[in-house]
């Protein structure tokens, strides 16, 4: 009160006026300056190494979605493939892929005599080393399937070797190839004479989406298909386990458990749980699953049921939250007009929780997806060649996932399998990418407001 | 708690329903990582060139993969344990104890440890002695026993480059870093008569080796626990670094890295299978025999890794980068036998 006469308007006309900000006001005026620019600086360091994480990214894995093929016809000599002349598939399949090898070798040296392309020091296993290690395999899997090829020139289109698609794609040059003992200029001056006739052309490459993966000798027939029929797999067994149980537990403990000491000790064991390592997980998947249970490893079973007990406690804590968000009028309202508790829950609750849970589910899901730890234990972190059978059979057989071919790409000598690396990469951000986005739609089209 | 232990029973009862139909037939292989390549080349090859399932290969290391390896005998049990070490006492008693009894020991060829810097770094010629004297603890100065206080590889050796000591040595969850201890800086102790030394102020060999065999922790020896793109990634960011590879690693990726020599010999598969570059080691797998038989298409397996075309000298697993075994003739007869360990 003794500040009264200070702030008569008389002397509010000549200093401290609200237009006039004072030293105090200008303090915090300054303060929540100095607060704004730190939390857009915050954002902004954010977002910088988000993009320079997404350009690495793009930059490395781009390669991977391209690939470089070389078309060549190819004389398939009856005497190599099909000694005893009789065309019998059971005979023919004794002649294993380092026969077709010699076949191929062959056909790549007559395409460059043909082309009449000549390069000083270029030596015999540097034109056959153009083609991948692939391609007999390819070759010979045809024939088996139409033996009365033998003896016919037909046309393919083989995989050109990582080293010369790398050279395309500008990640071997001229200058590194001097030194590289897999490469040498004088090949990749041929692969520069075969590109100028059209026969090797680089495009787009949907088998890296479709392949499976190939061992350290042939990274440019890598792809990552067994490990994105793996994960769906294991996405499939979490989607009908993980959801039906977490979403019952949590209606049970929302709306009808009794609040005593037992509910309060379920709900800080889930809280722990949310927090708990994965690949504890991956312990308990080994030592209940496998050893106990019995089923076989590297199964996606294994890995979906492992991922489903991760994935529960984030469903339920989200669900309870949504279940929480419903205003307690709405179940007031139901069970005045004579709703029993559970048409009140399952009527009128739940709808109007449904976007929480589906939101909730889809972060969880996509948190499973990206999970690699818990699958170390069980055997999923592998080498899969061969693709799962379909549902349900094919839950039981050895599959891959996306973040463990990730993992295993970048533990591999060659460097062509970084780029695959990071290809993968691409592919499971547009996986998450999609999830978060279904998220954020089913949230906005069945969001109510109160 | 209780809604996850509920939960847990469940989903196993639902799964074991199930599982009554599923018999595996693909044969499954788990251990070193070292043997891992090798092991996906014959695999891929074996799929593509029979009627069986491409076998499904997991790295755990050499540890690892015999820990699971002798986890037991039956479908849920992996067939072939990969190793870059022979398997230990221990280990067999483990799995003795768990049943795995008759056990196939098959050696598929030579691995060699080499040294490499970044392919702009100067040359080195090492020799054990050398590396022991740079990256011991413990080294002797005026014939006494001392902290070792090099800080340039002239300092270790007057030949050697000045450039400042920084070694990418395999964690020891590696099978190589035993192997790195053993025959380079166990082999430089003694060649340089510090074992001596050690012997007679210790007054106990073992404790001498003890002493001889333990590295530096003043950062110029460090311990790499991921794999060799790991040890290559470091290098990247310090070229002063000399990393510690495996053979077909550094074949991999010669554009980038450049081999020292060690006693004035160049690795290579040839100096290697000759001997006369000394830092080798044999790999091997391990074969549950009882599994032969229950697991379609296993021996048929065995057969291929170790056959000619496969392992050796001209086939695709050299041409990688392994040694190949001068005696494949006597492991394949083994193997066709069936032969286990005594």
């Amino acid at each position: 009160m003794t500040d009264m006469p200070m702030s008569n308007p008389v002397s509010g006309a000549t200093k401290g006026t609200l237009m006039q900000p004072d030293a105090r006001t200008r303090r915090r005026n300054a303060a929540e300056k100095r607060f704004r620019i730190y939390g857009a600086t915050a954002i902004g360091i954010a977002v910088l190494a988000l993009v320079v994480l997404l350009f690495t990214i793009f930059r490395d894995g781009s390669g991977a979605f391209r690939q470089t093929y070389l078309a060549i016809p190819v004389e398939l000599n009856a005497q190599v493939l099909d000694p005893k002349g009789n065309r019998d598939p059971g005979e023919m399949s004794k002649v294993l892929t380092l026969g077709y090898g010699k076949v191929l070798d062959a056909a790549v040296e007559a395409t460059v005599a043909r082309e009449n392309i000549q390069i000083e020091g270029l030596t015999e296993a540097e034109i056959k080393g153009l083609i991948s290690k692939d391609a007999s395999a390819q070759v010979r899997s045809r024939v088996l399937a139409d033996p009365e090829l033998v003896g016919q020139t037909i046309e393919v289109d083989v995989l050109a070797n990582g080293r010369v698609d790398g050279y395309f794609k500008g990640r071997v040059t001229l200058a590194s190839a001097e030194r590289d003992n897999n490469t040498s200029p004088q090949q990749l001056m041929l692969a520069d004479e075969l590109r100028d006739r059209g026969l090797m052309v680089t495009r787009f490459n949907w088998h890296f989406l479709s392949n499976p993966d190939a061992s350290d000798q042939r990274p440019e027939a890598a792809g990552v298909g067994v490990a994105i029929l793996g994960s769906l797999y294991m996405m499939l067994v979490v989607l009908f386990l993980a959801v039906p149980i977490g979403v019952a537990a949590s209606i049970y403990l929302e709306e009808f458990a009794p609040k005593n000491r037992w509910t309060d000790v379920i709900e800080v064991n889930i809280s722990n749980l949310a927090a708990v390592p994965s690949i504890v997980f991956g312990i308990l998947g080994l030592a209940a699953f496998i050893n106990f249970a019995g089923l076989p490893q590297s199964a996606p079973i294994v890995g979906g049921l492992v991922l489903t007990l991760m994935t529960l406690p984030t469903i339920i804590i989200s669900t309870r939250a949504a279940l929480k968000a419903v205003p307690p009028s709405i179940r007031d309202a139901a069970l005045g007009v004579g709703a029993s508790k559970m048409q009140s829950v399952f009527h009128h609750v739940l709808p109007l929780a449904m976007p929480g849970i589906l939101t909730g589910t889809i972060i969880g899901l996509a948190q499973a997806l990206g999970e690699t730890a818990p699958l170390l234990l069980i055997g999923m972190v592998a080498f899969v060649k061969n693709f799962p059978a379909s549902p349900p059979e094919g839950l039981f057989d050895p599959a891959s996932a996306l973040p463990v071919q990730i993992y295993n790409w970048t533990q591999r000598s060659d460097p062509a399998f970084i780029e695959r690396a990071s290809g993968a990469i691409i592919v499971l951000l547009i996986f998450l990418f999609c999830m978060n986005l279904l998220a954020i739609y089913l949230r906005r089209k069945f969001e109510r407001r109160w | 708690m209780s809604t996850v232990k509920f939960t847990v029973s469940a989903l196993a009862l639902i799964a074991a329903s199930a599982t009554a139909a599923a018999a595996r037939d693909q044969v499954q292989v788990s251990g070193s990582s070292t043997v891992l390549p090798y092991a996906t080349i014959v695999a891929e090859v074996f799929g593509e060139n029979t009627d069986f399932p491409v076998p499904v290969v997991e790295s755990g290391g050499t540890g690892g993969g015999l820990q699971k390896f002798c986890e037991g005998v039956g479908e849920n049990t992996i067939d072939i344990a990969n190793a870059s070490r022979p398997i230990k006492d221990a280990e067999r008693e483990t799995c003795t104890a768990n049943g795995v009894t008759d056990i196939m020991e098959v050696r598929i060829g030579y691995d060699g440890i080499v040294f490499a810097n970044t392919v702009d770094g100067p040359d080195f010629a090492y020799t054990p002695a050398d590396w022991f004297n740079a990256l011991s603890a413990k080294v002797v100065v005026d014939g006494k026993m001392a902290d070792n206080t090099a800080a340039k590889w002239s300092d270790v050796n007057p030949e050697l480059p000045e450039q400042d000591i920084l070694a990418f040595v395999p964690g020891t969850k590696h099978g190589t870093r035993e192997v790195f201890e053993e025959k380079v800086i166990l082999a430089g102790c003694e060649e340089s008569g510090a074992l001596e030394v050690f012997t007679a102020e210790l007054g106990d060999e073992d404790a001498a080796e003890e002493a001889c065999m333990t590295l530096r922790t003043d950062g110029k020896s460090v311990d790499i626990d991921g794999d060799y793109t790991e040890t290559l990634a470091r290098i990247g960011s310090s070229p002063n670094g000399i990393g510690v590879f495996g053979l077909s690693f550094y074949e991999n990726n010669t554009d980038k890295l450049k081999v020292g020599t060690i006693s004035g010999v160049t690795p290579s598969t040839e100096t290697i299978a000759s001997g006369e570059y000394p830092v080798s080691r044999p790999l091997f797998f391990y074969v549950k025999k009882a599994h032969i038989g229950e697991i379609a298409g296993l021996k048929e397996f065995v057969e291929f890794f170790v056959s000619d075309e496969l392992a050796g000298p001209d086939g695709p697993l050299a041409e990688y980068g392994l040694v190949s075994d001068p005696e494949l003739a006597a492991t394949q007869e083994a193997v066709a036998n069936e032969t286990t360990m005594q």
